[in-house]
């Protein structure tokens, strides 16, 4: 056992910080300190440049494109990134349906799909909740009927409807659970379906979340067509897929050097806040909650360090990701109530939508402006990707055995 | 002892419940919230309907000036009906605060300015905030200097509540002093459109409007000071006291609510074949819910019936329902969206509207650390 970087980490890490350094868009990095909405090229730009580097998949190993990092490299490369503030490379393609591509797909959709997620070429998003399906994911009723076209070809033909699917006003492909068997018991009559998202009888309507974002849509599919060579792994075993997919959603979930990044920004703004005269930060009481949360975010960052260990060693992620999702998430809701305090009055201004103020007249801090948004949106990160009530239901079952 | 009301008093309340009920949903709110039902954030007829149809606007005031005869109980009884049904109409800062300042120094200036706020024709916001200030109500960059027989201000108030429609601005001045002194603070009545005074207008985060108001050389004449010159700062500590009651009394209507909203959707909503109301951690934290919401209606009935009491018990009264209101606030509105999930974060439904008002009830008036400090600081 060692806590230190070898000199090989450190060459490493030297390199990746002087790549993100040199090569990270200027444009991003100043349209997200002002909180603007990135658009989808924004969003996918970043994803390129590292997808022309050999970097976007970190986790991925080398016979599909990936960097072959080990797990120390991985954690290093997740540390610059937050370091750098980068955007994320959007997980529905990289860490979400590729995995299960690569674990259940065939070699024509490994061909198709890989390389481009890879390059950042296209957009996915995850078609699995429904209005009646959301903790009990089994419960979907999006039914695909097989059938037979006038080419002679199989195809389904897919109707109902998705919710929750975020950003689906972008995505060019989606991943979806649909019913093929009606009479099966839950989760024997599920497959998982790659569908188009172009093709006729989908409509994407947006929902507006508390921060005033759009972010999360509702999908409806009426009389989808989709060849069943879009089907992945076999027909009605599209729940070992899910599962699959849902243990590799929860490790990246924990968040630790982005919520370091988090933490340190919320004692940035309590530098600069003033109490009586003094720099917030001085105040005791806010120290120690600072301080509280520092501590929180180590022992995540050892357990997940932990577990990445584990897995290194040939055990795949385990329902123990749920203990990373559940603290993960806590820690990461922390920082943003702890924002909303530090900023005060400031943390009333609503901002989307409207004018920031000018120079002569600015309203309140720029690090305020978001602050009360973010502390709102911030609540779905318990509620999405298994709620936090579902993931206690996991280990208390999967790992304690109750 | 009597907890009871009085025949007036539940009158009142079942009044403004039933009104609200009627005219204030959901939709006809959000409508004046998003500007699509007029000015963004303020529609005259319902507060013109306040004053004529509901008389509420004199519920604290004497019968003398055209009042009801009441005072801070019917304030709360107002308050929380308000934050039931998330009213964003300015009574706490016209009513509570405006008419508070008035009740405590009388005078002409109450005869004449009282019973315009009970006709709905005068609308208080009240400048207090400064970017530097915190909290603290005696931190204070905007000055009054004394010229000829008034006063000259200039400064820059920080979120002020209501400050886009409303016909008067109360200010807290530094007429001497240093920047934090207690003494040297002055209160001023100013009209709201008097020269010299600029604003900068924005929507809030849970629903109103607020705006940045800078004073440049604004000349008052001397009845436009509140009190006496330089001796302002207890009647502002009252007065904010009172209001912080009030406040609480809104969150009490607001915890209700979303309280109710909670269990409505888990015995509705259902999951693995049954309501997730049947689960028993959702079950416990709806019951931690409700056990947030009665203490932080007995605490702001507490602090209400103490607000006459001396300063130090009156503010120790105050500070301790703030601190237990502020816990609930976030307790129920972050347990309200939770056991709605996804639902929970949407705007289409009121928990979330709900939710971001409880949220910004936490630190307004103080954060619960703010208030723990000054109870601290009160008590040994
Ligand atoms: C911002 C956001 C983005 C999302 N993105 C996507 C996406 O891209 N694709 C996609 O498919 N889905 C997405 N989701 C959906 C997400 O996975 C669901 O919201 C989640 O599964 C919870 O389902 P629900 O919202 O229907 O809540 P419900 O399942 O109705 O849960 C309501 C409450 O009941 C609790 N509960 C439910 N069952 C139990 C139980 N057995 N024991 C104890 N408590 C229980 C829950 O924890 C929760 O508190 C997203 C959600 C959000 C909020």
């Amino acid at each position: 056992m060692d806590l230190n970087f070898s000199a090989e980490d450190i060459a490493f890490r030297d390199e990746v910080r002087s790549f993100i350094a040199e090569n990270y868009p200027d444009d991003l990095r100043a349209k997200a300190d002002e909180g603007e909405e990135l658009s989808k090229e924004d969003l996918l730009k970043w994803h390129r440049i590292l997808g022309k580097r050999g970097w976007s998949a970190p986790a991925w190993p080398t016979q599909y494109g990936g960097p072959g990092w080990n797990s120390i490299q991985r954690y290093i490369w997740s540390e610059e990134c937050a370091r750098a503030d980068t955007i994320a490379v959007l997980p529905f393609g990289v860490t979400m349906v590729a995995p299960v591509i690569m674990a259940f797909g065939t070699e024509e959709q490994k061909a198709k799909h890989l390389p481009a997620i890879l390059k950042g070429d296209l957009w996915w998003c995850q078609g699995y909740s429904e209005p009646g399906a959301g903790s009990d994911l089994a419960n979907l009723r999006t039914k695909a009927e097989r059938f037979t076209g006038d080419d002679g070809k199989e195809y389904y033909r897919v109707n109902g409807q998705k919710t929750w699917t975020t950003m689906a006003q972008h995505a060019d492909w989606g991943f979806f659970l649909v019913r093929t068997n009606p009479t099966a018991k839950a989760q024997e009559g599920i497959s998982f379906l790659l569908i188009d998202m172009k093709s006729p009888g989908i409509t994407v309507r947006p929902i507006i979340t508390l921060g005033g974002e759009h972010e999360v849509n509702e999908v409806w599919l009426e009389d989808v067509i989709v060849p069943v060579e879009n089907r992945v792994f076999e027909e009605n075993k599209g729940w070992t897929c899910a599962k699959y997919l849902l243990a590799h959603e929860r490790t990246g979930i924990a968040g630790v050097a982005r919520s370091k990044r988090g933490v340190e920004r919320v004692k940035t703004i309590a530098r600069s806040e003033m109490e009586d005269g003094a720099p917030l930060i001085k105040n005791p009481f806010f120290k120690r909650k600072i301080a509280e949360l520092e501590v929180d975010l180590i022992a995540l960052e050892f357990t997940e360090l932990r577990t990445l260990a584990g897995e290194a060693s040939g055990k795949g992620p385990g329902p123990e990701s749920s203990l990373l999702k559940i603290k993960g998430t806590e820690i990461q809701q922390r920082i943003t109530e702890l924002a909303l305090e530090a900023v005060g009055h400031y943390g009333a201004p609503y901002f989307r939508g409207f004018g920031e103020g000018d120079n002569e007249h600015p309203i309140g801090p720029d690090y305020a402006h978001r602050a009360a948004p973010t502390y709102f949106n911030g609540r779905k990160t318990s509620i999405y990707g298994g709620s936090n009530e579902i993931q206690r239901n996991i280990i208390a079952k999967a790992v304690l055995g109750l | 002892m009597d907890f009871n009301y009085t025949d007036e008093q539940t009158m009142l309340r079942d009044t403004v419940a039933r009104y609200l009920a009627d005219t204030y949903t959901f939709d006809a709110r959000m409508a004046v919230v998003n500007g699509t039902a007029g000015k963004a954030g303020w529609n005259p007829a319902t507060w013109q309907a306040f004053a004529q149809e509901l008389g509420i606007l004199g519920a604290p005031f004497s019968e003398a000036h055209g009042g009801l005869g009441g005072g801070a109980l019917e304030n709360m009884i107002v308050m929380e009906e308000f934050g039931r049904a998330l009213v964003i109409e300015p009574y706490l800062s016209t009513v509570v605060i405006g008419g508070g300042f008035l009740k405590a120094v009388g005078g002409a200036i109450a005869d004449t300015v009282i019973p315009q706020i009970i006709e709905g024709k005068v609308v208080i916001a009240f400048a207090y905030a400064e970017p530097q200030g915190r909290y603290n109500l005696s931190d204070l960059r905007t000055t009054a200097k004394k010229e000829g027989a008034g006063y000259v201000l200039n400064g820059h108030k920080a979120v002020v509540y209501g400050a886009p429609w409303a016909t008067h601005l109360i200010v807290t001045t530094r007429s001497g002093g240093g920047q934090r002194d207690k003494e040297g603070v002055s209160v001023f009545l100013v009209p709201a459109d008097a020269k010299g005074i600029t604003r900068r207008d924005y929507p809030t985060v849970d629903g109103s409007q607020a705006s940045e108001v800078y004073f440049e050389n604004v000349q008052v004449g001397a009845d436009a000071l509140l009190g006496e010159e330089g001796k302002g700062l207890p009647l502002v500590e009252q007065v904010v006291d009172e209001a912080t009651a009030a406040l609480c009394a809104e969150a009490c209507g607001v915890t209700r609510t979303l309280h109710a909203l909670t269990l409505d959707y888990a015995k509705q909503r259902k999951q693995f074949g049954k309501a997730i109301a049947e689960f028993q951690v959702l079950q416990h934290r709806m019951v931690d819910m409700f056990l947030e919401v009665e203490q932080a209606v007995s605490m702001t009935l507490m602090a209400t019936l103490k607000l006459d009491e001396k300063p130090l018990d009156r503010a120790k009264a105050v500070s301790a329902a703030k601190i237990k209101i502020a816990k609930a606030c976030k307790a129920v509105g972050q347990g309200a969206v939770q056991i709605h999930g996804g639902m929970g974060i949407t705007t289409e439904l009121a928990t979330g509207h709900f939710f971001k008002r409880a949220t910004m009830i936490e630190g307004q008036f103080g954060s619960m650390d703010h208030h723990l400090a000054r109870f601290e600081a009160l008590t040994d």
